[in-house]
């Protein structure tokens, strides 16, 4: 069943967006990008200024003109999974379970009957008799998810559902996901990269409200086209014109830049302002035509740090000012606003690096990936 | 700070009563005395009236007809007033938790004026509404009901005064439990209604609980509305607080004695309400 919504929420989201039967679409997106309330939107929990929503036929929202259209929470068949489990603690986990069933006007035992089965979906009967107190975390979440699930949801939305977990539960939780995920509507709300790679098979990114990319998760995170996406996909990102050789890099980092109202990009100036003018070469696919729209994406680890302009070799040279030095997995992270360059600690100690100098990051054109945004 | 020779390492903070070696308290010692002498004005009254109080003709002062009569309207007329602002408090509580609507600071204002309003007044008030001449007493005495002076208007007296003490609470602990668990509720399909009754008011009880405990104790102790607007009647509106008075004018080891009995029902009432509600067991 397809799940349409096109909803403007004042200040805070203005999106159309779509779930096809049996699809499950990640949204990422920074904090405060409107992804939580594209969540309540779709459950019913907000209302929005304007806009539709449908579950297939079914219309669950309309404001459009003269047409108005309105279903409560209850009777949309959209269930929610929160980043907290939030079972009632009052009930059993049983009961807990039981409860969709139950609304749903499923006599006590026959309730009880389906709770089970859903228990065991998740590898949870065990915990039937236990107050929700007296679970852990990704137990709790586990239960949660049955309870989600034993509502027979048309469209299931989790909102974060591993964020609250500690590392140990979350690897168990995104498997056992995976499973009862395949071949249900859901929309999974995430911050983690690793959710999206294994559990979704499209992905939306949200940025102030709008989405600044979409499309299959495997194109995103390959071609990142937005600064947040560049980011889980661990790139360098630059935005421009594309040219017969590469890049012309425009003011901002990313192609999102466009859509996001400055809050995100906090630290750009820093090198985005210095970089706009500069000419990147890089490696074209062909398909997006000089004087078009395009982005640069490289890897950190393809950056080397020069403090002077290195002669001779057909480099991209791009002059910064370094903001922050962290651990990055065995080496250094050297960071210029939103550009990184991975390098070892010996090469840091001996460029003696610290944040506030200005240094050159040098790319050979043939790790930088140029196409269109 | 030094060290302490009888600190016992492997204690719980909660587990010293002395205080000592356990960890910040934030007390100043010097704030101790303002705080014993406090619970001295509390307690050195109900003292007061122990050692007033003619032992050897105790129980036969509390078991006289006019005392158990008023014993027994008492714990009535304050059970069915627990019950009139369950079945009105529980909404307004609701209504002014859960939904903001314009002009709901005024109603909470108005719901909680009788905490600081004179009891009498109430009682006035309550005259000029149900009262033979009062604003529906009219149309209720052409359909041939009476109120005033009656048991009915010792419970409406009481529910009057004792109403904001319940919506108080349990606004509280609906704010304090929050939407989450309702917006979850209804996700998973329940209409309002079940929520109402199966998430909301199951995760409130212990405040709902003190709530029409303190109401039921305010109720019991009611005597300023129930004097105007229901008068003083053995067996009909004369209340214990009432009957006390009464006869401390008449009999003074009767009225040490009958103040004993409502402090001991008081007491009970309180110290129930305050033990750890139990578990709700699932309906």
């Amino acid at each position: 069943m397809t799940f349409r919504m096109t909803a403007r929420v004042h200040g805070r989201l203005e999106a159309e967006f779509t779930v096809a039967a049996g699809e499950t679409v990640a949204v990422l997106g920074p904090n405060g990008a409107g992804k939580s309330t594209l969540l309540a939107v779709a459950a019913g929990l907000l209302r929005p200024d304007a806009g539709s929503v449908r579950l297939g036929d079914k219309v669950l929202f309309e404001r459009d003109g003269s047409r108005h259209g309105w279903v409560p929470p209850h009777l949309r068949g959209v269930a929610l999974l929160a980043q907290e489990a939030l079972l009632f603690p009052h009930l059993s986990v049983l009961d807990n379970v039981a409860f969709a069933p139950r609304s749903a006007g499923q006599s006590r035992a026959t309730s009880r009957e389906t709770a089970r089965r859903w228990l065991a979906e998740v590898d949870a009967l065990d915990l039937t008799a236990r107050r929700p107190g007296q679970l852990s975390g990704g137990q709790a979440q586990r239960v949660a998810v049955a309870r989600a699930l034993a509502a027979e949801p048309e469209l299931l939305l989790l909102d974060e559902p591993m964020a609250a977990l500690d590392i140990h539960a979350a690897p168990h939780l995104r498997r056992l996901l995976k499973r009862v995920l395949a071949g249900r509507s859901a929309v999974i709300v995430t911050h983690d990269v690793l959710d999206a790679l294994m559990l979704a098979d499209r992905v939306v990114v949200l940025d102030g409200g709008r989405i600044v990319e979409e499309g299959p998760v495997r194109g995103v995170l390959g071609r990142p086209r937005s600064a947040f996406a560049a980011g889980l996909a661990g790139l360098n990102l630059l935005a421009g014109t594309v040219t017969a050789e590469g890049l012309l890099v425009s003011g901002s980092g990313a192609a999102g830049g466009q859509a996001v109202s400055g809050t995100s990009l906090s630290g750009t100036s820093l090198s985005g302002t210095s970089l706009s003018g500069t000419s990147l070469s890089g490696t074209s696919d062909g398909e997006a035509a000089a004087g078009e729209p395009g982005v640069a994406a490289f890897p950190p680890s393809a950056v080397s740090v020069f403090l002077e302009v290195p002669h001779g070799s057909p480099r991209n040279c791009l002059p910064v000012v370094i903001t922050e030095l962290e651990p990055h997995a065995g080496g250094i992270r050297v960071r210029a606003g939103e550009l990184a360059a991975d390098i070892t600690p010996a090469a840091s100690a001996e460029l003696g690096l610290e944040p506030g100098m200005p240094v050159f990051f040098v790319v050979k054109s043939a790790e930088v990936q140029v196409y269109g945004a | 700070m030094t060290p302490s020779p009888d600190a016992s390492p492997a204690g719980s903070p909660g587990a010293s009563p002395v205080g000592g070696g356990h960890g910040y308290s934030g007390v100043p010692r010097w704030l101790y005395l303002p705080a014993a002498a406090g619970a001295l004005f509390v307690m050195l009254p109900l003292v007061a009236m122990l050692v007033k109080v003619n032992w050897g003709q105790f129980i036969p002062l509390v078991t006289s007809a006019a005392s158990l009569d008023a014993l027994g309207l008492s714990l009535r007329t304050s059970a069915a007033s627990t019950v009139v602002c369950l079945v009105f408090g529980v909404p307004l509580a609701m209504v002014l938790a859960r939904r903001p609507f314009r002009g709901q600071r005024l109603l909470r204002a108005f719901v909680l004026l009788p905490l600081v309003l004179p009891p009498v007044v109430g009682g006035i008030a309550l005259l000029y509404t149900f009262g033979r001449q009062g604003l529906l007493g009219k149309s209720l005495e052409l359909a041939g009901v009476q109120i005033a002076f009656s048991t009915t208007a010792v419970v409406l007296a009481q529910a009057f005064v004792a109403l904001p003490f319940l919506v108080v609470s349990l606004e509280g602990s609906l704010r304090t439990a929050g939407k989450r668990y309702e917006a979850v509720a209804a996700t998973l399909g329940a209409g309002p209604t079940t929520v109402l009754r199966r998430v909301t008011l199951p995760l409130v009880m212990p405040g709902l609980v003190s709530g029409a405990v303190l109401s039921f104790a305010r109720s019991l102790g009611e005597f300023g509305a129930t004097l105007t607007f229901a008068g003083s009647l053995q067996g009909v509106t004369r209340t214990l607080p009432l009957e006390i008075y009464l006869e401390r004018e008449a009999d003074a080891d009767a009225a040490v004695a009958l103040s004993l009995l409502l402090v001991a029902v008081a007491v009970a009432v309180v110290g129930l309400s305050y033990r750890k509600p139990g578990r709700q067991v699932a309906a």
